[in-house]
């Protein structure tokens, strides 16, 4: 199933919100997990799966530290 | 640098019986019992259907997403610390002049059992990338060093249900050697899950007055079954005597020594006669540079176990000599807290502390008959007020493992 843009974002914004509480009307494309948001390593771990669950993309690990900013989680999972 | 005063200039609890100092203190002078009834769904399978469980979740002070990376005894910690911080007017310290010490006696059970359930039914990739932060029993301190931004070191005495009591003994001495001039020292526990009620009472180490649930904490009466689990938390802000002053901050109490002996008896039963239990008493005596006339009165261990009261009374005798012990009010606020475990020292000392300050000390509730071998002076029926002259009192608090601790305060 493909997802918008706007559909995976809005789903990003509500999984970073419950997992490490950044307000969901900060999660922006441009924006930087660890030089925007705050978010720690661990906690791109959390948010990886739940991504996973909600959209049925697996992130592997070694994926997983190239994904820098929101936009680039986006693309990933329309790819 | 070595043997400075040591002072308390804030204080924090959430227990059974409030979420902060004021309605615990004020609950333990009233006499009001925190015990009640486990989740109906528990009762089948265990023979104990009751605990202190927490007056106030811990979801009412701290943010959604901190609770899901904190195991429940780091939450308690961190809420106690905060309140104690406030209450001491949060001093102005050199990170790196900043102790903690923050105890509990088992640590992050709670996350262990959770997520080992999240691994059987959902396998390793759901297992919470926090698990091992939140499980290891020196996370609470890590937790709270991370919020204040303590960098003196930060440390988690482990000795069963001494554990908190230790804390704030080598809190106590983390600012007398020169290492700190602030230290946030305390203990805290969390651990009401079937396993552990079920691991308790395969001990036979808890009462099972299932019909009387209030009546079941009762120290040193002669019907008494066993303790009652609890959980909870309690912080001390401990200061060199001299930044306090310098910062005019109210003084509680001195925390003027400690004393730290082991059993080497059994593995979980007291000595009978109570040596070791005496010998620590004496030890934070003489670190007070105290005498036995000088304690006015004892917050004592007393769990309500069959097998504990009575020697703790023997030993308090011992050590302070038949004068002196004639003369002691002695206590056990475990009646209503229940036995909080790894946080039971520090609520105590909160409570020992407080009973100087204002000058009353909480009665024991439950006590119908008390035990005939009970060899001190118990305060039942109704608080009694300290004199004016008092000068000192104890902290005792002992661990399976044979651990023993006695604290000593006094009034500045």
């Amino acid at each position: 199933m493909a997802y918008s843009e706007k559909e995976i974002l809005d789903g990003l914004a509500e999984i970073i919100d419950e997992i490490a509480g950044v307000p969901a009307a900060e999660v922006t494309p441009e924006k930087s997990f660890v030089d925007d948001l705050d978010i720690d390593s661990l906690s791109m771990v959390e948010i990886a799966v739940a991504a996973q669950d909600k959209f049925g993309v697996e992130i592997p690990d070694d994926q997983l530290k190239d994904l820098k900013t929101v936009q680039d989680v986006i693309n990933y999972i329309q790819k | 640098m070595s043997n400075r005063e040591v002072v308390v200039t804030g204080l924090g609890a959430s227990s059974p019986l409030g979420g902060d100092v004021a309605t615990t203190w004020s609950a333990l002078l009233e006499g009001r019992s925190g015990i009640t009834s486990l989740p109906e769904e528990w009762h089948e399978k265990l023979p104990v259907h009751f605990a202190g469980l927490l007056a106030e979740e811990p979801s009412e002070k701290l943010e959604r997403h901190r609770l899901r990376r904190l195991d429940r005894t780091q939450q308690l910690a961190l809420i106690t610390a905060r309140e104690a911080w406030d209450d001491a007017g949060s001093p102005e310290v050199d990170p790196l002049r900043l102790g903690v010490v923050m105890s509990s006696g088992i640590g992050g059970i709670l996350t262990t059992l959770h997520q080992y359930d999240i691994f059987r039914e959902k396998g390793w990739k759901r297992v919470s990338p926090f698990t091992v932060p939140m499980l290891m029993p020196n996370s609470p301190a890590a937790a709270v060093a991370l919020e204040f931004t303590a960098r003196a070191g930060a440390h988690a005495a482990v000795s069963a249900c001494a554990s908190s009591a230790e804390a704030i003994a080598d809190g106590i001495n983390m600012i007398r050697s020169g290492r700190a001039d602030v230290v946030i020292a305390g203990g805290c526990e969390a651990a009401i899950h079937p396993l552990n009620i079920a691991a308790f009472a395969a001990m036979r180490a808890l009462s099972t007055r299932n019909d009387d649930p209030q009546g079941a904490s009762r120290p040193f009466d002669v019907n008494r079954d066993g303790f009652v689990m609890g959980e909870g938390a309690a912080t001390l802000i401990l200061e060199s005597a001299e930044h306090a002053a310098a910062r005019g901050a109210r003084v509680y109490a001195v925390a003027a020594g400690a004393g730290y002996t082991c059993d080497a008896y059994d593995i979980v039963q007291p000595d009978p006669v109570g040596a070791g239990a005496s010998r620590a008493i004496s030890a934070a005596i003489a670190d007070a540079g105290l005498s036995p006339s000088d304690i006015a009165h004892i917050n004592a261990h007393a769990t309500s176990t069959p097998a504990g009261d009575v020697p703790e009374t023997v030993a308090i005798r011992s050590a302070l000599g038949d004068s002196a012990a004639d003369a002691v009010a002695v206590t056990s606020t475990k009646s209503m807290t229940g036995h909080l475990l790894g946080g039971a020292g520090a609520l105590e000392s909160v409570a020992t502390v407080l009973a100087l300050y204002h000058g009353v000390v909480p009665a024991t509730i439950n006590v119908e008959e008390i035990d005939p071998g009970v060899v001190v002076d118990v305060v039942v029926d109704k608080p009694r007020e300290l004199p004016s002259s008092a000068v000192a009192a104890l902290n005792n608090s002992f661990g399976f493992g044979g651990h023993n601790i006695a604290l000593a305060f006094r009034r500045p």
